[in-house]
Formats: structure tokens, C-alpha cells, sequence
């Protein structure tokens, strides 16, 4: 027992990914967390798009379910099982299945990458942006299937517009990307890198996040990475193959019951994994804000309660909530949950405060805090904007987004170039 | 591979071929990896599996498949098919028995790390020439395919 104890131990303090380290049964262990995780926050992901649109849309949301619909989540998730799985007639069977299958299959893929700390990743190739863009781009091959195997043509000409729309922005996407890529290069060595841990240690060493150099260049870069990924995903504005008012529900019309969710899985799952690349890439991933100006033990020690004082935060909300209950006898069961909900969120706020534990988890707090923001912005997009026709779509994709992605690779590149040749002449 | 490759000519259904030919490129992209290209593996999953194969799909899936699927399928030219076959096959293996010493002794130990940098070297070093060849032909590609689908020129 002591054994087991000081092995666990001692790989908490390692300083490699499993992957580097070629250690299976921590990689094992590490892709189940990865997908626990993932879980949770697609279960969560539900019930706050609900709850955050309806208070965008002065209603409120699912609330009988559970306290304030919090058990809706699991509701949705039992009906879905529960339901009749049809398949069409003439239906081709084996596309049929494979193309829910291929869609969550690349979407889960794509977090063996992810960094979540300097060392919290399942592996850290050396090829890692390349991996994700390549991996999620195969998600466009089970729509397109999907489509096609419905075998009617609603669901058909919603895969196609929905595969023509993703393969477009997926261009603009990479053009932003590769000119984040470049400003990796900027160190003394000269060679930039793929990495998605080596990414986030160049914003470190360079002392600023990428979203801020070259100002706008970052910036117009992450905003056109903010675009694409959002007509990456089919979300709003952009959702026209998907929308029910258009193409009744698009390319998973003809799906019912388990399949259906495994693409709803898909959808939000690919939506955290571009956000996670958008946050490593420009928003300097794991790092705590002000990493090198504000350093030092003290400032170390304020940003290490964040975790802590954040879980607190909720739970308080679910106290003044539970006092704010309707004090009918018929309320009392969802009363009592709600309280229990938040003796949970305060329990995890103070093992957060617990040094070694949040000393661990310090990385991958700040960078779901990051993805849940951008998560939040994805929510507030749907409420907001009204849906972009398609010829409209595709002419913002290549009209727009294109060139700006090409101006501003050119742009990022040459300054680049200049701020090198500056640092030879003013520094020999 | 094998099976990937077999599979794309024997279907009847078309769609079922391009999925095929999917696996077999995704076979090829671990060939590289085994080879230490991590970086060619990337590139062609993200190009060749991503982007032309949805491209082939929307035209298959366009074009109507129902009549050549009812066609009865005939080979009447098999026995030159066989010849060929045989000839090619003789090929590569005077190829591997003559000329032995060209390929390498043992797999070479090239470090992967650098994959990426080493390519880029090549690419923007030695053969700039034909890099910028290439791009040209993509360039007429796209002009023809932008005056091929305009209604007024």
C-alpha cells in the first residue's frame, strides 16, 4: 500500500507528459480524465446554453426538472436513450453507422493534444496544431456521410452545404493559424515550433500572450481564428445546415435516439477543442495572467487562490439561492438539493486550497477558465445574431476572411523579419 | 492498405469505394508516420483525407449513382489486364533483385523531432525552383476551374 502510495506520488511530481515519459498506464489514466472531463462540460455545456439563453431571452429556462433544471441535462440524456432507434428504408446501412461514429471518433481524438499544463498533456507531439487541424478536418467526412446515407434530401443538401461550409473556413482557419505559428519563431534559436506545449512556453518566453503582439496583427489573427472556428463547429450565426427553421434539423435529420447524441456530443466537443487551440495558440493557454510582470511568491500565492475563491463563488450563489426557494412543502426535495449541490461546489473550492492539489491543478484551472469564456462567447453569439444566409456564409469565408488571413500573414511575417534584423543591428 | 486498396476497385457502390480509398490514405499517413515524417503524416491527413476525398464525395454524391449501380459490371478485357499485371509485377521484381543496393541497409535513424524544420530547409532551400512551379500549376488550376464555372466571363 505504502508502495502504491509513493508511486502515485512520485509521478504527480513528474515533469513530463505520458506520452514523453512512454508510460501506458498514466496515459491510460490521463485519457480517462481527459474524457470524464469532457463529459461533464458537454453535460454542463447543455444545461447553460439553455439557462444562459433563456436569461438572454428575459425567460428563465428549464426549472422543474431539478433546482433551477439542473437534473435537466440528465433527463435529455435518459429520453435519448430511451428513444426509437429508426433507420430509413433504402438507407445504406453501414454509412449509416459509420458517420455518427466517425464524427465523435475524430471530435474525442483531438484532446490527446490539448495542453493543459506544462506537462498535463496526454502526449505532446511535436507536430500537435497540425494533429488537431488534421484530425478535425476528418469530422467533415462522417457529415458528408451522414448526409448521404439518410438517404433523403433534406439531410443530403444539409451535409453538403454544411461540408462546403467547414472545408472554406477551414482555409482561413489555417492561415491564422500558421501566423501564430510564426511568431513562435521569434526566440533565439530562430525555429519556431508545432507543439502545442512548446506554443504556450514561446508566449511564456516571450513575455506576452499572441493575441497582443504585433498589435492588431494578433489580434485581427485571433479574430479571424474566432470566426472560422465558429462556422467550423455549424454553429450560429452560421448554423444555416443545422437550423431547424431551414433545413429541419440538416444532416441528422434521419437520426433518432443514441445517434443523435453522439453528434450533439460531437458538436460540443468540437466546439472545446477549437476553443482550446484558439486558447493556446493566442491567449497563452495554461498561464495565469501577468505571468512575467507580476511574478514573484506573493503574486504567486494571490493567483493561486483563483481555483479556490471561484468554487466558493458558486457555491455561495447556490446558498442565496436555496434561501430564495419557495417555501412550499412540494418545493422542499428540490430545496434540499440545491443545498447539497452547493455544500459539493464548496467542498471542491476548498480542497482547491489545499497547496499540493493546487499547486496541480493551477494550470488546467486557468485554462478551463479560458475555454469556458470562450464557451459563454459561443452561447452569446447564438442569442445574438441573426442567421447568415449560405451564399452569404461562403462569400465571408472566401471574400473576407481569406484575404484578411493572407494580409495578415504577410504583415505578421515581414514584421517579424523587421524586428529580427533590428535586434542584430541594435544588439552587435 | 492492402484491404483499402482492394476494396476501392471491387465495390459496386461508389461511395463505398471513395470510404475505402479514405482508409487507404489513412493507411499511407501511418506509413509516414512509421518512416519518421510526422510532419508529411499531418499534411496528409489534413489534405488528402480532409479536403480532396470531401471533394470526390460531393461529386459522387451529385452525380446520380443509381443507374451505374444497376449496370451489370463486365470485364471482357482480362486477359490483357493479366498481361499487364504480370509485366508490372516482373517489373518490380527485377527491380528489387538488380538493383539491391540502392535502397538503404536499415530503416534510417533520422531524428523525428525535426521533421518539420528539415523539410521546410528543403522545400524554401534546394528546391525553391520547384516549389514555385508547382504553385503556378495550382494557380492555372484554380483560373481554369473560376472560368469553367462563371456564367459571364
Amino acid at each position: 500500500m505504502h508502495e502504491v502510495i509513493q508511486y502515485i506520488s512520485s509521478y504527480l511530481t513528474s515533469d513530463k507528459t505520458p506520452g514523453a515519459a512512454g508510460n501506458m498506464f498514466w496515459a491510460f489514466v490521463y485519457i480517462m480524465l481527459v474524457f470524464l472531463g469532457l463529459s461533464v462540460a458537454v453535460i454542463a455545456m447543455n444545461w447553460l446554453e439553455r439557462k444562459i439563453l433563456a436569461h438572454m431571452q428575459v425567460r428563465l429556462g428549464p426549472m422543474r426538472v431539478g433546482p433551477h433544471g439542473l437534473l435537466q441535462p440528465i433527463a435529455d440524456a435518459i429520453k435519448l436513450l430511451l428513444k426509437e432507434d429508426i433507420m430509413p428504408a433504402e438507407a445504406d446501412g453501414f454509412v449509416f453507422w459509420m458517420a455518427p461514429l466517425i464524427v465523435v471518433l475524430a471530435a474525442f481524438t483531438v484532446f490527446v493534444v490539448v495542453p493543459f499544463g506544462p506537462t498535463h498533456a496526454v502526449t505532446d507531439m511535436n507536430i500537435g496544431i497540425l494533429f488537431m487541424l488534421g484530425v478535425s478536418s476528418l469530422s467533415v467526412l462522417g457529415i458528408v456521410m451522414a448526409g448521404w446515407a439518410s438517404n433523403s434530401h433534406y439531410p443530403l443538401i444539409g451535409a453538403l452545404r454544411s461540408s462546403a461550409q467547414m472545408v472554406s473556413y477551414e482555409v482561413a482557419m489555417g492561415l491564422a493559424v500558421v501566423s501564430a505559428i510564426l511568431m513562435t519563431s521569434l526566440n533565439a534559436s530562430g525555429t519556431g515550433t508545432l507543439s502545442m506545449i512548446g506554443i504556450v512556453q514561446a508566449q511564456l518566453a516571450q513575455g506576452e500572450w499572441f493575441i497582443f503582439k504585433f498589435f492588431p496583427l494578433g489580434l485581427i489573427a485571433f479574430f479571424i481564428f474566432a470566426v472560422a472556428m465558429v462556422a467550423e463547429t455549424n454553429r450560429a450565426p452560421f448554423d444555416l445546415a443545422e437550423a431547424e427553421s431551414e433545413l429541419t434539423a440538416g444532416f441528422h435529420t434521419e437520426y433518432s435516439g443514441f445517434r443523435w447524441s453522439l453528434f450533439f456530443l460531437a458538436e460540443y466537443s468540437a466546439m472545446i477543442a477549437v476553443s482550446s487551440i484558439a486558447v493556446t495558440l493566442w491567449l497563452g493557454g495554461w498561464l495565469r495572467p501577468f505571468p512575467n510582470w507580476l511574478s514573484g511568491e506573493t503574486w504567486n500565492q494571490i493567483f493561486n487562490l483563483f481555483p479556490g475563491v471561484t468554487f466558493l463563488f458558486f457555491a455561495a450563489i447556490c446558498f442565496y439561492n436555496t434561501v430564495r426557494m419557495p417555501k412550499h412543502p412540494l418545493f422542499r426535495i428540490q430545496t434540499l438539493g440545491l443545498a447539497g449541490f452547493g455544500v459539493v461546489l464548496g467542498l471542491i473550492g476548498l480542497i482547491l486550497f489545499y497547496p499540493p492539489v493546487s499547486g496541480r491543478m493551477q494550470d488546467v484551472f486557468w485554462f478551463s477558465a479560458k475555454v469556458a469564456g470562450f464557451m459563454y462567447m459561443y452561447i452569446w453569439y447564438r442569442g445574438t445574431f441573426p442567421r447568415y444566409r449560405f451564399d452569404q456564409l461562403m462569400q465571408m469565408g472566401w471574400k473576407v476572411l481569406l484575404p484578411m488571413g493572407l494580409g495578415v500573414l504577410i504583415l505578421t511575417a515581414g514584421v517579424a523579419l523587421l524586428q529580427e534584423y533590428l535586434k542584430q543591428i541594435w544588439h552587435l | 492498405m492492402v484491404i483499402g486498396g482492394i476494396l476501392v476497385i471491387t465495390r459496386k457502390n461508389a461511395v463505398h469505394s471513395a470510404l475505402a480509398l479514405i482508409v487507404a490514405l489513412l493507411a499511407q499517413a501511418s506509413l509516414y508516420l512509421m518512416l519518421y515524417a510526422p510532419f508529411v503524416a499531418g499534411v496528409q491527413i489534413i489534405l488528402y483525407a480532409g479536403g480532396i476525398m470531401v471533394l470526390f464525395l460531393f461529386v459522387i454524391m451529385l452525380v446520380s449513382i443509381e443507374r451505374s449501380m444497376k449496370e451489370r459490371q463486365f470485364n471482357s478485357q482480362w486477359v490483357v489486364g493479366t498481361i499487364a499485371a504480370v509485366a508490372l509485377g516482373g517489373l518490380f521484381i527485377a527491380v528489387y533483385a538488380k538493383g539491391k543496393n540502392t535502397f538503404p541497409e536499415h530503416a534510417l535513424s533520422v531524428v523525428e523531432d525535426t521533421n518539420t524544420q528539415e523539410v521546410a530547409k528543403l522545400l524554401y532551400g534546394q528546391y525553391m525552383f520547384a516549389f514555385e512551379i508547382a504553385s503556378l500549376l495550382l494557380l492555372v488550376a484554380i483560373i481554369g476551374a473560376v472560368v469553367m464555372a462563371k456564367k459571364r466571363i
